[in-house]
């Protein structure tokens, strides 16, 4: 190919094949997440997090519920114990690595369970208006009217504490402000006029939400959870500090910073480590929300 | 109702209620479609023009039902919709189908122009492969290079092109009659050209029939056959278009009409030819709902609402004024003979 083919042909070419191909709204956000280093940074971060957790069984060196009585409150680099150990001599990077995994889904689990109901309802109270929204909305103000602690406090504390309990707290503390969030995207779609258009050639409410309500509601409504994934860690680890969530021997992050807090004055060092992962592991959450955000924010 | 006739509208009402104060009680109501009847021929295109707000985009929604009337009968085909033995809604949006205004609004941003045309036959039962078939069929008819459209997103589209897609969305059900809602007020004065001539051509090939709303009187009158003019909410006069614009009998039109902007410097006109603005549609003046702003108006004006009625010397010209009926108590009404 010439110099001159290369100048004349290839630009028209390669705007041809594009327009061909029709960038979609998601491509468009791919592009731009991929292009912006503080989100893939810590997007990769939290990859180590959750790989790490996932392959706990494998990369621990000791149990994490049994310890030493003679090995108690180890610095970092302890024989054996290269981040130490905690107040019963418990090896704390096998309790980092298997807490990750009980933290981890009590940070997520919740979300997605809560996005599942509460976006559905919000899509139909949005999408139904009038007595439906009414209902659906009212109700969600009763919840609204505790704040979200106290509220995941008083369910933990009625059906008492664990895993299963803590999740199941904590999915109804999120749900009323995504119902929030998912009912104002969704009125908010319904009226333009494609919505309109796609009625007026008889389709049926459902498919009308399928089809063109949800692919503009999902992407706001997502970016909201990933942003609660971090609250919800915090709360987790709230109700098992309190002795609520999760119960010992089990390991878990905030369960793990109770009982290392009477340490601080003794090996501070250890009784920050849970603490110093809950907040990487928000931080992580909360800038990829934030990267989301931004990367979303496409002008159509 | 005769053969050629495709749709029939007959006393159509729509009011909103509007709702105020601690308990959403129902405080006032506007009177946005009142008591409107009129015909669609087969094959022609009946424009209607009106100031904003004065029911037109309301009218377009009814006609397709996307609103419900709180009164009156649509019949397309002579079957009334909607009814025990008439035609259902799903049915008659397989033969009506509406082209929006606004083409950005109009057009979902997360699809794609194959998506979105595809869409309606694919919820009328058509496979989706068949439905893309369809697709770029349309495409082509619409102006559209299906290669290089029809994957192509709305932000990726001018906003001819965007009409354009529009149009082919409203024909990929394979309508009988297109109820255009101000199809080009939003695009440039070349484009709107393009796409007016588009929709000619479009009437021609495939024999539709169109509902023109728009109100843009120049635009009206290349596209119609018939004109129908509205102001708050009622319809003051009816009529082929040749007569309407080179006779109109109603104030309000021929306002309307002395508005429009000149080429002739010895035409241009000298006053304002209507001033204010239309009355608030959710107290509208009782009587003729155009007394408050016309010249003309006597106090029978306020009195009494004028029915439409047809004119001796045009047959099929309708028109809602005291002053053409005679014994009315208008001055210049004309004379009852002796």
């Amino acid at each position: 190919m010439s110099l001159q083919e290369t100048i004349a042909v290839a630009p028209i070419a390669e705007t041809l094949h594009r327009a061909r191909a029709g960038r979609s709204y998601w491509a468009r956000v791919r592009e731009r997440l991929l292009a912006d280093p503080v989100t893939m940074t810590f997007a990769t971060l939290l990859l180590i997090i959750v790989a790490m957790a996932l392959a706990a069984p494998l990369i621990a060196t000791y149990d994490p519920t049994s310890g030493s009585a003679f090995a108690r409150l180890k610095s970092p680099g302890y024989a054996g114990h290269w981040l130490g150990t905690d107040e019963v001599g418990r090896d704390l990077w096998s309790r980092i690595l298997y807490g990750g995994r009980l933290t981890l889904l009590c940070g997520v689990a919740p979300v997605a369970f809560a996005l599942l109901v509460g976006g559905s309802l919000g899509l139909v109270a949005g999408y139904r208006g009038g007595l439906v929204n009414s209902f659906i909305m009212r109700s969600m103000d009763v919840l609204y009217a505790f704040p979200s602690i106290l509220l995941a406090i008083a369910i933990c504390g009625m059906l008492g504490s664990g895993v299963g309990n803590t999740i199941l707290a904590l999915t109804v503390t999120f749900i009323p402000p995504i119902v929030r969030i998912s009912e104002t995207i969704t009125t908010q779609v319904r009226s333009f006029e494609f919505v309109e258009a796609a009625r007026a050639s008889g389709a049926p409410s459902a498919s009308i939400i399928r089809f063109h309500i949800l692919n503009n509601v999902l992407g706001p409504i997502l970016v909201y959870a990933t942003s609660l994934i971090s609250i919800s860690i915090i709360l987790a680890a709230g109700l098992s500090f309190l002795g609520l969530g999760v119960t010992p021997p089990n390991a878990e992050w905030g369960l793990m910073l109770n009982n290392l807090r009477q340490a601080i004055w003794v090996n501070p060092l250890v009784a920050a480590l849970p603490g110093v992962m809950i907040f990487m592991t928000s931080m992580c959450f909360n800038l990829m929300s934030d990267g989301l955000r931004s990367a979303m924010d496409v002008r159509l | 109702m005769s053969a050629d006739t495709l749709l029939e509208v007959r006393n159509l009402k729509r009011y909103f209620p509007i709702r105020g104060g601690l308990l959403q009680r129902q405080v006032a109501t506007v009177q946005a479609v009142d008591d409107i009847s009129f015909d669609v021929r087969r094959g022609e295109t009946l424009g209607i023009v009106g100031e904003s707000g004065c029911g037109k985009s309301t009218t377009a929604r009814l006609l397709i039902r996307l609103l419900e009337p709180d009164d009156g009968t649509v019949a397309f085909d002579g079957r009334a919709v909607a009814t025990s033995d008439g035609i259902p809604v799903r049915e008659l949006r397989r033969h009506v189908q509406m082209v929006f205004q606004d083409s950005y609004s109009s057009l979902n941003p997360r699809c794609s122009v194959e998506d979105t045309i595809a869409y309606g036959p694919s919820v009328h039962g058509l496979a989706w492969e068949a439905a893309k078939a369809r697709v770029r069929e349309i495409l082509a008819k619409v102006g559209l290079d299906p290669a290089l459209f029809a994957a192509r997103y709305p932000h990726e589209l001018s906003g001819g092109q965007r009409q354009r897609v529009n149009i082919a969305r409203a024909l990929a059900l394979e309508p009988k009659l297109l109820v255009l809602d101000e199809p080009v007020s939003a695009l440039d004065k070349s484009v709107e050209a393009q796409v007016l001539n588009l929709l000619v051509d479009l009437k021609r090939d495939l024999a539709l029939t169109y509902v023109f709303i728009s109100h843009d009187l120049n635009v009206v009158q290349y596209m119609s056959d018939r004109v129908l003019v509205m102001y708050l909410g009622k319809v003051v006069e009816y009529g082929p278009v040749e007569s309407i614009y080179a006779n109109p009998r109603h104030p309000y039109t021929r306002a309307l009409l002395g508005a429009m902007p000149s080429m002739d410097p010895d035409r241009r006109g000298e006053h304002a030819t209507l001033t204010g603005d239309p009355p608030n549609p959710i107290n509208p003046p009782p009587g003729c709902r155009f007394h408050t702003r016309c010249p003309y108006a006597e106090p029978c004006c306020a009195a009494a609402e004028p029915r439409l009625a047809a004119d001796a010397s045009v047959s099929a010209h309708y028109t809602a004024c005291h002053m053409l009926v005679p014994g009315s108590g208008h001055s210049a009404a004309p004379r009852i003979a002796a």
